[in-house]
């Protein structure tokens, strides 16, 4: 007989969860717990156990029935409360309320993407003047007056003896005179050449680095700046040291990375030659050292430069330098 | 520079291909920029037979000719004067390029179809004649490509020296080069040894009044020459690395010059007075016309050399009118010298010119190849002009240089490159590249450079040299082993970075203009002629008007990015500008340096979207946003008043305000004047701000305290003041905030209302008022006490009354 009543309650509770709408569950709680429902049958029939089971019988079937009323009852509110919840429920597809963003000019971007990576490395970072006196933007590197290195930077001058800085080297040469080694630092900023065309605009920006100390080597410079091509980059790309001329450093090297874009195999971007030239470095020069005080003898250092306008061009696929000083503001919302 | 492939191999035996030599040079520092093959341009040119003539129905001139070109036969239209049958002359198909780089069609030449063009030595870049067709040798089968025919194959290097390797302006320097990379030996052209007595001695002289400025002169006599052009040999070598061939004379000491790197100069030794040379400064000549027909003006310092009365060449830079080979010239001198560099690059900078010769001056010539690079340049003269070489030599030798012996040590070079190479190794390389080396003691290294190498003078550049040999991509990676050094960041870098964040997270977009600007940019903000920003630092050499003076503001750079943007259809803009700008300082050498921030605002309020009426921006946003990147520095509190009218002349005066930080002046906020927007060609409102950034850094506090969290609950009245329009909401809620009291916790203004029912000329202010007390509960009582004194204080001070 028990077993009848659980069949029973198991069958409208399936039912139940059938049942979609207030209608059918309202047929369910009639062809339960109606007069001549199942449930209220099966109480009707209780007199017609053996004595001994109608005490328990009973007393399961009224559970079950108060149990059915409830989920019936909880089923019905559930729907009407669904009704009046529908009613009020708006079109979340609709954009919401923004905070429209600004955005980071590529070159802030990168000066910061290439900052964060020597930071990492122990570097600090120093700044200086964007219009410098010959000496600290040439002489103190190596470069008299009347030298054809000079030609290697067609240069802005205000006045004979001052110039729109061509390179940021000589925040380097500042930061030397200011300390004693150890010296580990990057100078990112502004520089100017006398040059405007397709792939030259007069104005640009470098990062350049320094690193001084007792038994720095070449090997050192390979490895930092190994490091940071894998950082800035992939840790996947190759690169290549080719000997080179810079007054300021010697051995003096240029680096090529493998091309970002055809991964070597040539491309327009690096002239077919699978190799992009991204940096220039070297052993710092004796004459350098000797021009802000330090003993030769003791230390050298490796220093480093390169241009973030490429570094962002090779990064972000932008193929005219000019776009980065147009500012068109459809370029600038891409970053 | 270029140099031959072809040429090259008279001199160094190289048995790799021309890509692996290109990749060998570039990587020991000689970059090869380009490969290029000289003859590109025949590669559609070949050996075509005329057949058949016949005379062209229209044109009394011109033949039409049936041209076997070995495939078939085509019909050509020519105009050659020495066009006939049965000759073989050069054919461009359709598809090649001329010397005047125009390409050759198939196309119609008076109405009859001409399906190539046959060629003179000129229209192929071949030779000067433009006489007639280029008659090829009829031994030739008709459709032979021109390259072939001629033995024309030869592939050039464009090399991007670096100035401290002068060594390599020629061919022989590059060889050396190849030879030490290839470990091959070096042939030089042999000549007979230099006769040192002769007549020459008898027939001119040499003097060298300046022998600072001249360390070595030369000079060898040829004569019986015969001025003609050069043999094609000789042609095709100056042509394949660039040089216009002129007559044999001057062909010689060009190709002598791209051999060894000694420029040479020949004179008509009939046309120097009193046959001699003096190498001088000027006495008293102003001017002198060179050899390209221009008058050159000369100063105290150019270096000449003159015959016995006047200058007959600018030394080292180039010859003159007055002396060049002519046609007739009949008896040459040929000049072999060295002159100073920085004398050689001043003469070529204030003249403006920079020639193959001054180019080799200016970074060195060695002065061992002075005499052997005369003495070739003079046999092959003498066999190439049916000449005569006159006995002997003049050479005047007064500045001989030091012989440098340079100490090496090979644990410091380890050392510094990061290699473990023995003494002995790096000998070798010193040596494989003619350095003189010998073992001083177990480490050390006794080295002489060649006289070639001029740049070699300290120990490290000969560590380069070993380096480069060695090659730099074996030497080891490591890393640098430093202490940590803790400096902390500086303060401007941080709060430049924070500017930015702050900004483009109010939605404006960052630009960067150029630092130079117009001198106009002064007049185009209206700016009074006492206005410090027109001190500007001005550029000597800019590359145009729009580029001349250092910026005193960013403004300007700003405005013309908004102009163009707007002309481009995007009129709603947030811009920012973080950058430098520069003022003339008095006496000083370096110019005053002032970081700024400019942000500008134009357009809409927002974007476009259902959930806000579309707005035009106006004075408050672009405040409201100088407000909050205030407010995101910690400077909430920094004051804002009206900016005295005409204190800025750029902005409306009566929308333009101030902002300070207790004294000190931070910058400004207002709405751009039309007349300057109208400068600037801006048709719509402008509004902008101008920060100091410096200023700003100095009212930053490095501390942040904190204040415990109330405990009571805060109160809050609000208050309606009707108030003479002229009076300044900011007046007002500075006076709330002054209160004798420290129980006001916070003052809103919610609203400002004018028009009925408030009189003319007066407006009506709201403030809400939130007090609360750190120490205990405020009761209602207190409250309204305070409140009511606070409003009484507004009404007196404002001469405000309450709303009826």
């Amino acid at each position: 007989m028990n077993e009848e009543i659980e069949q029973i309650r198991q069958q409208a509770l399936s039912e139940l969860e059938q049942a979609g709408d207030a209608d059918s569950i309202r047929a369910l709680s009639v062809k339960y717990l109606g007069r001549k429902g199942r449930v209220t049958g099966f109480l009707r029939n209780i007199s017609e156990l053996p004595a001994d089971q109608r005490p328990a019988a009973g007393k399961r079937a009224n559970e079950i029935k108060r149990e059915l009323e409830s989920a019936f009852n909880a089923a019905l509110n559930r729907l009407s409360g669904q009704k009046e919840e529908e009613k009020q429920a708006i079109d979340v597809s609709l954009p919401g309320r923004q905070a429209p963003l600004g955005t980071m000019h590529p070159i802030t971007r990168v000066t910061r993407l290439i900052s964060r990576v020597f930071e990492r490395m122990g570097f600090g970072i120093a700044e200086g003047p964007e219009v410098e006196s010959d000496y600290y933007n040439f002489e103190a590197l190596n470069i008299p007056k009347n030298h054809p290195a000079r030609d290697m930077q067609d240069t802005f001058y205000v006045s004979d003896n001052v110039v729109l800085r061509t390179h940021t080297s000589p925040i380097q040469v500042r930061y030397m005179e200011s300390r004693q080694p150890p010296v580990r630092v990057i100078a990112p900023g502004k520089v100017f050449r006398c040059d405007s065309d397709l792939t030259h605009t007069p104005m640009f920006h470098q990062v350049e680095g320094l690193v001084v100390d007792e038994k720095v080597s070449f090997g050192d410079l390979k490895g930092t700046l190994t490091a940071f091509v894998h950082q800035v980059f992939d840790r996947h790309t190759s690169l290549r040291f080719r000997p080179s001329f810079f007054p300021f450093t010697e051995p003096s090297a240029e680096v090529d990375i493998q091309c970002v874009i055809c991964r070597g195999s040539g491309c327009k971007v690096c002239s077919d030659t699978g190799w992009l030239e991204v940096l220039g470095c070297g052993m710092v020069h004796p004459a350098v050292f000797e021009n802000v005080g330090y003993d030769t003898n003791r230390y050298s250092g490796f220093a480093f430069g390169m241009g973030v306008e490429r570094i962002a061009m090779l990064k972000y696929g932008i193929n005219d330098i000019r776009m980065f000083f147009e500012n068109d503001i459809r370029f600038l919302r891409q970053f | 520079m270029k140099v031959s492939l072809d040429w090259l191999r008279q001199y160094v035996d190289i048995d790799i291909n021309a890509s692996e030599l290109a990749d060998a040079l570039t990587m020991a520092g000689l970059e090869v920029e380009a490969v290029i093959d000289p003859y590109e341009q025949l590669s559609s040119v070949v050996v075509g037979r005329i057949v058949k003539t016949s005379p062209h129905p229209d044109a009394d001139r011109l033949l039409c000719c049936e041209v076997d070109i070995g495939s078939k036969t085509v019909n050509i239209i020519c105009g050659a004067p020495n066009a006939q049958e049965g000759m073989n002359a050069p054919c461009a198909l359709p598809g090649a390029t001329l010397a005047s780089g125009t390409e050759v069609k198939k196309s119609k030449i008076r109405g009859q179809v001409s399906e190539g063009m046959l060629c003179s030595k000129a229209e192929l870049a071949l030779g000067e004649d433009a006489s007639g067709l280029m008659a090829i040798d009829s031994d030739f089968t008709p459709g032979t490509s021109l390259t072939d025919a001629l033995n024309l194959a030869d592939t050039v290097f464009e090399i991007g020296l670096t100035p401290n390797r002068p060594d390599c302006l020629s061919h022989i320097g590059v060889a050396r080069e190849i030879a030490a990379l290839l470990g091959k030996s070096l042939a030089l052209p042999e000549l007979p040894p230099v006769q040192t007595s002769g007549n020459a001695e008898d027939l001119t002289s040499v003097t060298i009044e300046n022998p600072e400025l001249c360390p070595r002169y030369a000079a060898q006599l040829v004569f019986d020459v015969t001025v003609a052009p050069s043999p094609d040999w000789l042609q095709q070598r100056l042509r394949a690395v660039g040089l216009k061939p002129i007559n044999n004379i001057v062909d010689i000491t060009n190709y002598v010059m791209m051999e060894t790197g000694q420029p040479l100069h020949a004179f008509d030794f009939d046309r120097l007075e009193e046959n001699r040379i003096v190498v001088r400064t000027p006495e008293g000549e102003n001017s002198f016309t060179t050899l390209d027909g221009k008058i050159r003006q000369l100063d105290s310092e150019t270096l000449l050399i003159c015959d016995g009365k006047k200058p007959v060449a600018l030394a080292g830079v180039m010859g003159g009118e007055n002396s060049e080979i002519m046609e007739d010239t009949g008896r040459v001198l040929i000049e072999s010298a060295c002159f100073d560099p920085v004398s050689i690059r001043k003469t070529a900078k204030k003249m403006g010119i920079t020639t193959d010769a001054s180019y080799r001056f200016e970074r060195g010539v060695d002065q061992q190849t002075t005499v052997y690079a005369m003495n070739r340049a003079a046999h092959l003269i003498a066999e190439t002009a049916g000449s005569t070489m006159v006995e002997g030599i003049i050479d005047k030798h007064p500045r001989p240089p030091a012989e440098k012996t340079i100490r090496l040590s090979s644990a410091r070079t380890n050392r510094h490159l990061g290699t473990s190479l023995g003494r002995d190794e790096i000998a070798g390389y010193l040596e494989s590249i003619s350095f003189t080396v010998s073992a001083e003691d177990a480490d050390n290294l006794s080295v002489t450079p060649p006289s070639f190498r001029m740049d070699a003078e300290r120990p490290e550049d000969l560590m380069e040299e070993v380096a480069r040999l060695w090659g730099y991509n074996l030497i080891n990676t490591t890393f640098p082993q430093i202490t940590a050094q803790a400096e902390p960041p500086e303060k401007p870098l941080e709060v430049k970075e924070q500017l930015r964040d702050l900004m483009a997270g109010f939605g404006f977009h960052e630009t960067i203009n150029y630092a130079f600007n117009s001198a106009n940019a002064a007049d185009r903000l209206d700016l009074l002629p006492k206005d410090p920003r027109r001190n500007t630092v001005n550029i000597m050499n800019p590359l145009s008007e729009e580029q001349a003076v250092m910026r005193t503001t960013l403004l300007p750079g700003l405005l013309e990015t908004t102009q163009k943007n707007i002309f481009r259809q995007e009129k709603d803009l947030k811009l920012f500008e973080t950058g430098k700008a520069f003022y003339q300082a008095g006496t000083r050498d370096l110019p005053h340096e002032v970081e700024m921030l400019c942000a500008l605002w134009t357009g809409m309020r927002a974007p476009l979207a259902w959930h806000t009426k579309p707005q035009q921006c106006d004075f408050y946003d672009i405040k409201g946003a100088a407000e909050s990147m205030l407010a995101g520095l910690g400077l909430a509190n920094a004051a804002w008043t009206k900016m005295p009218d005409n204190a800025c002349s750029y902005t409306l005066p009566g929308r333009t305000a101030q902002v300070r930080f207790k004294d000190t002046y931070l910058g400004l906020a207002g709405e751009i004047r039309p007349s300057v927007l109208k400068h600037f060609d801006i048709g719509q409102p402008v509004f902008a701000f101008e920060i100091h950034i410096e200023a700003l850094i100095n009212c930053l506090s490095d501390t942040l305290a904190f204040k415990p969290i109330p405990k009571f609950p805060a109160v809050t009245r609000d208050i309606t003041l009707i108030v003479d329009k002229a009076v300044e909401g900011g007046q007002i809620l500075n006076h709330v905030r002054g209160a004798q009291t420290d129980l006001v916790e916070d003052v809103f203004l919610f609203d400002v209302y004018s028009g009925e029912p408030i009189p003319e000329g007066r407006k009506s202010i709201s403030l809400r008022v939130v007090y609360r007390s750190f120490t205990r509960t405020l009761e209602d009582a207190r409250v309204n006490e305070i409140h009511q004194q606070i409003t009484d204080d507004l009404l007196a001070a404002f001469d405000a009354v309450l709303p009826a």
